[in-house]
C-alpha cells in the first residue's frame, strides 16, 4: 500500500467525511468535505500508528490536516527526519 | 464628543457603576429582570465602548484591566457582572476582526460613539450545546443576508442594541464551517420562546427566541467562526466570566470575613469559632486571584500572536480557567455560608450570602463544565509537550 493509500485509508476510517476518501482529490479542503476538529484528532491517531511517528506540537495546526497533500508533507516531514 | 482624556480613571469609573449595580442587584434577581440601571451607568461611565480600539473611538482596554472591572461588578451584582462580560467578549469578537471592512469599522466606531449592547446567539436548538457547530445557515440574497435561528438561549436579547450570530456559511457548508454575522436589532426579529425563572444569575434574562435576520451583507464577519472562537470569543469569556466569578467570591469572603469580626467584638480575647476556616477560604480566594489575572495578563501579552493563541498549551489553560475557576467560585461561596451559618442563610440581613449561593451555582453549568473537559480532553490527546 502506498503512503497515499495509507491516508485515504485514514481519513475513510475516521475523518467522517461526506464522500468516499477514495475520490478526494490531492487538494480538497478535508474541513468543508465534513472533518469536524472532534475527527481529525482521531485522524492524527491513526496516522501516527499507521506511520509509526508522532505529529510535534508546531505541526498540530489546522493546516497541516487540512488536505491530503498537506497531511502528506507532513508525514514526510516526520519520516525524513526520524531517517 | 466625549474624548478618552476627558474621562476619568477606569476604575474610578467602574466604581460609579458598581455602587449602582450593588444598590438594583436585590431587586434584579427577585424580580428576575434585566439590571437596566447598572447599564445605564455603565454606558454613562463610557464603559460599554471601552473595549473597542483606540483608532476607532474606543480606549482599547487591555483584557486584564476588563477582567478588574468585571470582578467589581461582579462582586456587586452577579447578573451585571456576567452581562458585562458577554457583551465584552462579543466586542472584541467583532473589532479583533474586522478583515479590513469598512462597514465593520463603521460599527465598531458607533459601539463606542454611541456604547450599544451586544449579545450572542451561539447555541442552536439540536446541536446538543456544541457553539462550534450549526444547523441552520445565512442565505445570500443580492447584498442582503438571510438567516433563520431557533436560539435555546440568548442573553439579555430583548434588551441588546447588536446581536452576533453563528450560523454555516451556507446551505452546503459542513456544520462547523461557520459564520459569524453582526445585526443590529431593528435588524432582527426575536420571537421570545419560553421563560427565564433560574435558581441564580437571574437577571441576565437568558431567553430562547425564534431569530429571524434579515441584513446587510457586509454585516458578515469575513473571518471564519473557528478563528475568531479560538483567538478571542473563547479565551476572552472564559477570562472575564472568571472575572465576575473572583468577584462573586471576594463578596462572599467579604461577608464572611465581616461576620468572624463582628463575632470577635462580642467575645473579645477569644478566636471566633469560624475565624480558621476563614484563612483558608481567602488562601482560596488569593489563588483564585492568582490564576485569573494571569490568564488575562497572557491573553494580553499574546493577544497579537495567531500563531501562541493557537498553541495547544494555551488552548488548554484557557478551557482549565474556566472549569477550576467556576468550582473556585461554588466552594468558596459554600465556605463563606458554612461560615455565616444561618445569617448566611438568610435571604436578608448584612451577613446573607444566599444570592451569591445560588449565583455562583451557574458558575459550572453555562456551557457545562463536563463539555468543556470533554474537549481539552480531546486536545490533551494530540498535546505531546506541556
Amino acid at each position: 500500500m502506498t503512503d497515499d493509500d495509507r491516508i485515504r485509508t485514514v481519513l475513510q476510517a475516521h475523518a467522517k467525511l461526506r464522500v468516499p476518501a477514495a475520490g478526494l482529490a490531492d487538494g480538497d479542503d478535508l474541513y468543508a468535505a465534513g472533518m469536524t476538529s472532534h475527527a481529525s484528532v482521531n485522524v492524527m491517531l491513526a496516522l501516527e500508528d499507521a506511520f509509526d511517528v508522532e505529529f510535534p506540537d508546531e505541526l498540530l495546526t489546522k493546516h497541516t490536516f487540512c488536505t491530503i497533500a498537506t497531511v502528506r508533507a507532513a508525514l514526510q516531514s516526520l519520516t525524513e527526519a526520524a531517517a | 464628543m466625549t474624548t478618552a482624556t476627558a474621562l476619568e480613571p477606569v476604575e474610578v469609573r467602574a466604581r460609579v457603576a458598581a455602587e449602582v449595580a450593588a444598590a438594583h442587584a436585590d431587586d434584579v434577581d427577585r424580580t428576575a429582570r434585566f439590571p437596566a440601571e447598572s447599564m445605564a451607568a455603565l454606558a454613562e461611565a463610557r464603559l460599554l465602548g471601552s473595549s473597542v480600539p483606540v483608532e476607532l473611538g474606543g480606549e482599547g482596554l487591555a483584557l486584564a484591566v476588563l477582567v478588574g472591572i468585571a470582578a467589581m461588578l461582579g462582586a456587586a451584582c452577579s447578573s451585571t457582572g456576567m452581562i458585562f462580560a458577554m457583551h465584552h467578549s462579543q466586542v472584541l469578537s467583532l473589532t479583533r476582526h474586522l478583515g479590513g471592512s469598512p462597514a465593520l469599522a463603521a460599527l465598531a466606531s458607533r459601539i463606542a460613539r454611541e456604547q450599544l449592547v451586544l449579545a450572542s446567539a451561539t447555541t442552536e436548538i439540536g446541536i446538543g450545546g456544541d457553539v462550534r457547530s450549526s444547523t441552520c445557515h445565512v442565505d445570500r440574497q443580492g447584498d442582503r443576508v438571510h438567516l433563520v435561528k431557533h436560539a435555546p438561549v440568548i442573553s439579555y436579547g430583548d434588551s441588546a442594541d447588536l446581536v452576533l450570530v453563528t450560523a454555516r456559511r451556507d446551505a452546503d457548508a459542513a456544520p462547523g464551517d461557520q459564520v459569524l454575522l453582526a445585526c443590529d436589532s431593528d435588524q432582527v426579529a426575536l420571537e421570545p420562546r419560553g421563560t427565564w425563572d433560574t435558581l441564580g444569575l437571574r437577571g441576565t434574562s437568558s431567553r430562547g427566541y425564534l431569530l429571524t435576520a434579515d441584513v446587510p451583507a457586509d454585516r458578515l464577519i469575513p473571518a471564519p467562526y473557528e478563528e475568531i472562537s479560538s483567538e478571542t470569543m473563547l479565551p476572552v469569556s472564559h477570562a472575564l466570566w472568571a472575572g465576575v466569578w473572583l468577584g462573586m467570591a471576594r463578596a462572599a469572603v467579604d461577608t464572611a470575613r465581616r461576620y468572624v469580626q463582628s463575632a470577635a467584638r462580642k467575645a473579645i480575647g477569644t478566636t471566633p469559632p469560624g475565624a480558621p476556616a476563614l484563612v483558608a477560604l481567602v488562601a482560596k480566594l488569593d489563588a483564585l486571584e492568582l490564576q485569573v489575572m494571569d490568564a488575562a495578563r497572557t491573553w494580553d501579552a499574546l493577544r497579537d500572536d495567531r500563531e501562541a493563541l493557537g498553541r495547544i498549551g494555551f488552548m488548554v489553560r484557557m478551557n482549565n480557567l474556566k472549569v477550576t475557576a467556576s468550582e473556585a467560585v461554588a466552594d468558596i461561596v459554600a465556605g463563606a455560608l458554612r461560615i455565616t451559618g444561618i445569617s448566611g442563610f438568610r435571604n436578608d440581613g448584612e451577613h446573607s450570602v444566599a444570592r451569591l449561593f445560588r449565583d455562583a451555582q451557574g458558575a459550572a453549568l453555562m456551557v457545562h463544565n463536563d463539555r468543556i473537559t470533554a474537549q481539552t480532553a480531546q486536545l490533551l490527546l494530540v498535546q505531546k509537550r506541556s
